[in-house]
């Protein structure tokens, strides 16, 4: 402690002496270095103060007495900085501790998704999602049964960070808690929006799409809760339609009906399903046009689902400059033959 | 023979004569001038919360020897309101004055050891110590 103050009284009388011989722009510069190495050994601002006064006594025949004494108001006026560059390092601290509490909840939200691959001969399958910040309110689940149906979701938690991640989790242990539905759009929405309202605050929502695929009819069922429209490809019209539905958001009524509705999709047709998160993507300022989605959609139907994810993501993301303002999940299924 | 200074704070005339007493015995004790003009704040903010807070109560400012060590004691006690919330208080960036590092947690950063001891409608008594070194 007094030997690393010692070495500090001692560099610093060198550089000030240096200083006010040479007036040099090099010595200036060393004391910018200088003051890194305060900060690192947590030198506070009143410290600082008081090094130079001791120095400058030592250094000058004869100082004023009026000007040595204004070092020590000056001295007192810096108390209230050190107090705050403390501070700073505390909450900096809280900060780092914060940030890998939050790394942790991330990796842990990241595991409620699922993460087998969907290998069925009649269907091409990619997904993409992305949260805005470490956690994400946006979720999507797939399962594929043993005869190569599929059933997929995407929903939407109104709000964002960490109360919708932990959202996010009742809604996938109670999907998980529902398998007899998992091909039935509206009854699992009906039994998910029951669990849902019993769970959750008045003022929480969550929007949900549910579509299941059936390899044999080659037919998209599906239901919505509020939800952004799907969309359809027609790969003979070279068209998309919005697939609009009616349903109320979930968790609002513990009673509510969802109507399922039917698509069949011939060879290259894919159905798309997303989060506000692609549709309310904004380029200076205004929300991109849903045409403008589509074009971006079509220009990269020539891949395969999971590319065209994630090349619409990288485009998405390089015309809002890579600063997402919102959770962004896209899924694609398409039907091969 | 160890010296104690009582300072009743009721305007902002007794922050500034609890100042001056503090600085003073600090002075005696043999700190430095940084750790002066610590102690100095230390003691200002307690005051001033007294007074602000509480209206009244007292500043009392010792010195302290103990095993061979000396150091200064603050002890600021009121009857006033009380703190409702202690550890809320203790938070960084708490204050009122809106995190600039002052305030409670900053007294507790200036000196050595602090000890806070407050109930509700029946006042406040809070001590802190700083070592000579
Ligand atoms: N002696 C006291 N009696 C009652 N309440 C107190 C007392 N001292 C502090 N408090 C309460 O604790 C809070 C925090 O006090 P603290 O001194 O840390 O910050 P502050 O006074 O709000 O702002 P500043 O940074 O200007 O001091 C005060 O706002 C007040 O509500
Ligand atoms: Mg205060």
């Amino acid at each position: 402690m007094e030997d690393k103050k010692l070495t500090m009284y001692h560099l610093y009388k060198e550089m000030l002496n240096n200083y006010m011989q040479s007036k040099s722009e090099h010595t200036l510069y060393s004391a910018q270095q200088f003051s890194k190495e305060m900060l690192e050994k947590d030198m506070s601002p009143e410290e600082v103060v008081s090094l130079h006064k001791s120095v400058i006594t030592e250094l000058v025949n004869d100082p004023s007495g009026e000007l040595l004494d204004s070092f020590d108001l000056l001295l007192e006026v810096m108390i209230g900085y050190g107090l705050a560059h403390r501070e700073h390092l505390s909450l900096r601290d809280r900060q780092r501790q914060l940030d890998s509490e939050l790394n942790v909840a991330a990796r842990m939200q990241q595991s409620l998704l699922p993460n087998n691959k969907i290998e069925v001969e009649a269907v091409d399958f990619g997904v993409k999602s992305v949260p805005a910040g470490k956690m994400s309110g946006d979720y999507y689940h797939y399962f594929v049964d043993e005869h190569g149906n599929i059933g997929a979701a995407v929903a939407d938690v109104i709000g964002k960070g960490v109360p919708a991640a932990m959202c996010m989790s009742m809604i996938k242990y109670a999907m998980d808690s529902l398998p007899e539905q998992r091909l039935q759009p509206a009854a699992l929405l009906e039994n998910l929006n029951r669990v849902v309202a019993r769970n959750i605050d008045d003022d929480m929502f969550i929007t949900m799409v549910y579509g299941s695929y059936d390899s044999k009819k080659h037919q998209f069922h599906f239901a919505s809760a509020g939800h952004e429209p799907c969309l359809y490809y027609s790969a003979d019209t070279d068209d998309f339609h919005e697939l609009k539905t009616k349903g109320l958001v979930l968790g609002v009524s513990s009673k509510v009906r969802y109507e399922e509705y039917v698509r069949d999709l011939n060879p290259g047709d894919f159905i798309v399903l997303l989060s506000d998160g692609v549709t309310e993507c904004r380029i200076n300022g205004e929300f991109i046009e849903m045409k403008h989605i589509k074009q971006i959609i079509r220009k990269y139907k020539h891949l395969s689902a999971q590319q065209m994810v994630d090349q619409v993501y990288s485009e998405l993301e390089k015309i809002q400059e890579f600063q997402l303002r919102d959770d962004f999940t896209l899924l694609i299924l398409r039907r091969n033959v | 023979m160890q010296v104690h200074t009582h300072v009743e704070i009721t305007s902002e005339w007794g922050i500034v004569a609890a100042r001056q007493a503090g600085r003073k015995l600090a002075r005696e004790v043999g700190f430095g001038s940084v750790d002066q003009a610590r102690i100095t704040t230390a003691i200002s903010e307690l005051a001033r919360n007294i007074y602000l807070y509480a209206n009244k109560g007292q500043i009392k400012i010792e010195e302290l020897a103990d095993a061979g060590k000396r150091g200064i004691k603050i002890t600021a006690v009121d009857n006033g309101p009380g703190i409702k919330d202690v550890r809320r208080v203790m938070e960084d960036g708490f204050t009122t004055s809106g995190g600039l590092g002052a305030g409670l947690p900053g007294v507790k950063r200036l000196m050595d050891e602090f000890i806070i001891d407050s109930e509700l409608n029946n006042g406040t008594k809070i001590s802190a110590i700083k070592w000579l070194r």
